[in-house]
């Protein structure tokens, strides 16, 4: 028999203490449940069995096990009794076809490289007790993946999940040092691979949009599960389309060489030669510097011919790089 | 072992009612279904022989190994596995969820089908249970949101998916932006990623001859082709755990000094060292297997991104950025005798 403390008897008691509650027809009295669990038998005092008892129950409760409380008979004067009921253990028996099975195995896959890896196994292999065996032929060498490369999405995940605010240092771009910050989470976001956190920002009295990337060290909760609500119509996408570029708000003109500009093309219109040997595009864009930067990157393949701004701007970029880099051809 | 306790109950209790519906699995296959070693699955194998509702012998589990073969009996009470805890049903739903963006990938009704049926199966079950200290909330109130898409066309997707399970070779045209320029090759599709917000095709490049990624939104025409695309033996996927932009060791060593607004590109791209300055832009060395991507971010970021090193790859910046200047006319320091160039073969950065 293992040592009494280590996690091997640890799990050895939890393991009795779950089908003694699961076999009983009604609720077991303290007295009766430590006669019939061996490892509280041998506890040395009634002191140290309350103390292993009471941590066991906060356990088996943490792990999602029902363990209830309900009244005894009068025989036992007002002492509570516990149970656990097989309707609220047991998960309802779902008959999942074989190619369902195997987008649920796809699904769990997507989260394989991340933070949540064990609870999509773990659910996985709860389903697929029924004995139903998935199509192994199905989605072979599909591989999405949900990356949570960001430290703090594990502490995140939990703070959402039970409602809990939290603090964190947060780095701003272009700002130097990284500022405190208590919030109240209401969402998490992945677009383009990247994780946003939506939630009510209590030190400036506002919803803010954090990008999880930018959270320096760890987070920390503050105050209890259940301290606030999110907005039930909380629409986290809502939210960061307001602050990523918004629709095409202007057209631009360029002129693209022959083969070239290949990006752009795509998004752009034909409009007939230009005047210097290549062909007129019409680009539409949301961000005037941002359609500078891209054009130019292209270097001599694409030239802006309008409107002036942009042509203004690609010319104070490329001044700026070639002064940035002035002397290294010499 | 340093399994806690909690984890390796948990562990348990969805693994006995998996044996009571396997049974007589053999011990490796087991093992291997289960996602532990043989070791491990025998240490758990013993002490749940030791459990049970009583200290009598029908009163335990009672477990055989003969044969290598694992029999359970006497385990009718947890024969049902636990229900799901609310974050294993959030994992599951959040990513079908996400999948549902995924057009062509897989097939939407069955994707449907399956979130139908398990947001039916945990729906009210997964509402914390009596006694626990958290505010009672269905799944519905968590708000997780993401999305298996990007900018590549469903019909892409499809058709690689199709090649996949039909092992066909396909024939891309596929852009290679850092050159500005396209490219036909004929690739056996080996697998199809989704990283990092965009889908990729893996396959065996038989241009390259070699295991390549390709990012989807890139691809310009695809199509199948009527012959076997079974990749060579020899060809093997790619370690992609630290992402798309794997820099092989003998790429070489690119320094650039990022001011503020471009240290962005830290956070993008494998850096190998970062050195904070103060008062001056924080340097960064990485390596770059292409340096025509390098001299294109050194144009796009108007003096933000400065290559400090090597001296050939800043000189090629700047004669990039005169070359292109020349096309807008003379006041804009472009060096003596290049104004007023045409568009034609200059130094551009893909060059």
């Amino acid at each position: 028999m293992p040592p009494p403390n280590s996690p091997a008897a640890k799990t050895e008691r939890l393991m009795n203490l779950v089908m003694t509650l699961l076999y009983t027809r009604r609720p077991l009295p303290k007295a009766r449940i430590r006669e019939i669990v061996e490892q509280y038998r041998l506890a040395p005092s009634d002191e140290a069995f309350d103390r292993m008892f009471e941590r066991d129950k906060d356990d088996l409760r943490e792990l999602g096990i029902p363990l209830v409380t309900e009244d005894l008979t009068a025989a036992w004067d007002d002492e509570p009794g516990y149970r656990i009921h097989q309707r609220d253990y047991a998960l309802p028996d779902i008959a999942f076809a074989p190619d369902e099975l195997a987008v649920l195995g796809l699904a769990a896959r997507t989260w394989s490289h991340a933070t949540l890896a064990g609870p999509a196994a773990q659910a996985l292999r709860k389903l697929r007790a029924s004995g139903v065996e998935p199509d192994p032929e199905a989605l072979v060498g599909i591989e999405p993946r949900l990356a949570t490369g960001e430290p703090a999405f594990g502490a995140l995940f939990e703070a959402l999940l039970d409602t809990t605010p939290v603090a964190f240092d947060y780095r701003r771009p272009a700002s130097d040092s990284a500022t405190t910050r208590h919030v109240q989470p209401w969402g998490l976001t992945s677009r383009s691979g990247r994780w946003y956190l939506t939630g009510f920002d209590t030190g400036r009295g506002q919803p803010r949009i954090f990008r999880l990337s930018r959270i320096a060290g760890p987070v920390r909760r503050e105050g209890k599960p259940g301290s606030y609500s999110p907005p039930r119509e909380h629409d986290p996408g809502r939210m960061l389309a307001a602050d990523l570029p918004e629709e095409p708000s202007g057209e631009a003109v360029v002129e693209v060489r022959e083969g070239r500009g290949a990006e752009l093309r795509r998004r752009a219109t034909p409009a007939g030669p230009g005047p210097h040997g290549g062909s007129l595009l019409t680009v539409p864009y949301a961000d005037l510097d941002r359609l500078a930067e891209e054009v130019a990157s292209y270097g001599t393949s694409v030239r802006a011919v309008s409107p002036p701004e942009l042509v203004a701007a690609v010319r104070e970029r490329l001044t700026a790089s070639a002064q940035a880099h002035r002397g290294s051809s010499q | 072992m340093t399994e806690p306790a909690g984890a390796r109950v948990a562990r348990l209790l969805a693994m006995v009612p998996w044996l009571v519906t396997h049974q007589g699995i053999d011990l490796t296959q087991a093992a291997s279904d289960l996602g532990i070693s043989v070791d491990q699955l025998n240490d758990d194998l013993e002490l749940l022989f030791m459990c049970g509702y009583g200290s009598m012998t029908d009163e335990l589990i009672d477990v055989s190994t003969e044969g290598g073969r694992i029999f359970i009996a006497n385990a009718d009470t947890l024969a049902r596995p636990l229900r799901l805890t609310r974050a294993e049903a959030l994992t599951l739903v959040v990513a079908l969820r996400a999948l549902a963006y995924a057009e062509g990938v897989t097939d939407h009704a069955v994707v449907e089908r399956t979130m139908a049926k398990l947001e039916n199966a945990i729906g009210a079950r997964t509402v914390p249970p009596e006694g626990s200290s958290v505010a009672g909330r269905g799944l519905d109130d968590v708000v997780i949101d993401a999305r298996l898409a990007d900018a590549s066309a469903e019909s892409t997707r499809a058709l690689v998916a199709q090649a996949l399970r039909g092992r066909r070779r396909l024939r891309v045209r596929y852009l290679v932006p850092s050159r500005d320029e396209s490219t036909e090759r004929d690739v056996d599709p080996m697998r199809l990623l989704h990283l990092d917000g965009r889908w990729y095709l893996e396959g065996w490049c038989h241009r390259a001859e070699a295991t390549r990624l390709f990012r989807l939104d890139r691809v310009e025409d695809i199509q199948a082709l009527d012959a076997d695309g079974t990749p060579p033996p020899d060809a093997t996927a790619r370690d992609l755990s630290a992402g798309t932009f794997v820099p092989g060791s003998d790429d070489p060593v690119v320094t650039l000094d990022l001011e503020r607004s471009w240290e962005w590109v830290a956070e993008y791209y494998p850096i190998e060292t970062r050195e904070e300055r103060s008062g001056m832009p924080t340097r960064v060395t990485l390596r770059a297997s292409d340096p025509a991507w390098v001299v294109r971010l050194a144009l796009r970021a108007g003096g933000g991104v400065r290559v400090v090193d090597p001296a050939e790859l800043a000189a090629q910046v700047e004669v990039a950025a005169g070359a292109a200047l020349a096309a807008y006319g003379h006041d804009a320091g472009t060096p003596a005798g290049t104004s007023a160039t045409p568009l034609g073969p200059g130094t551009n950065g893909g060059a």
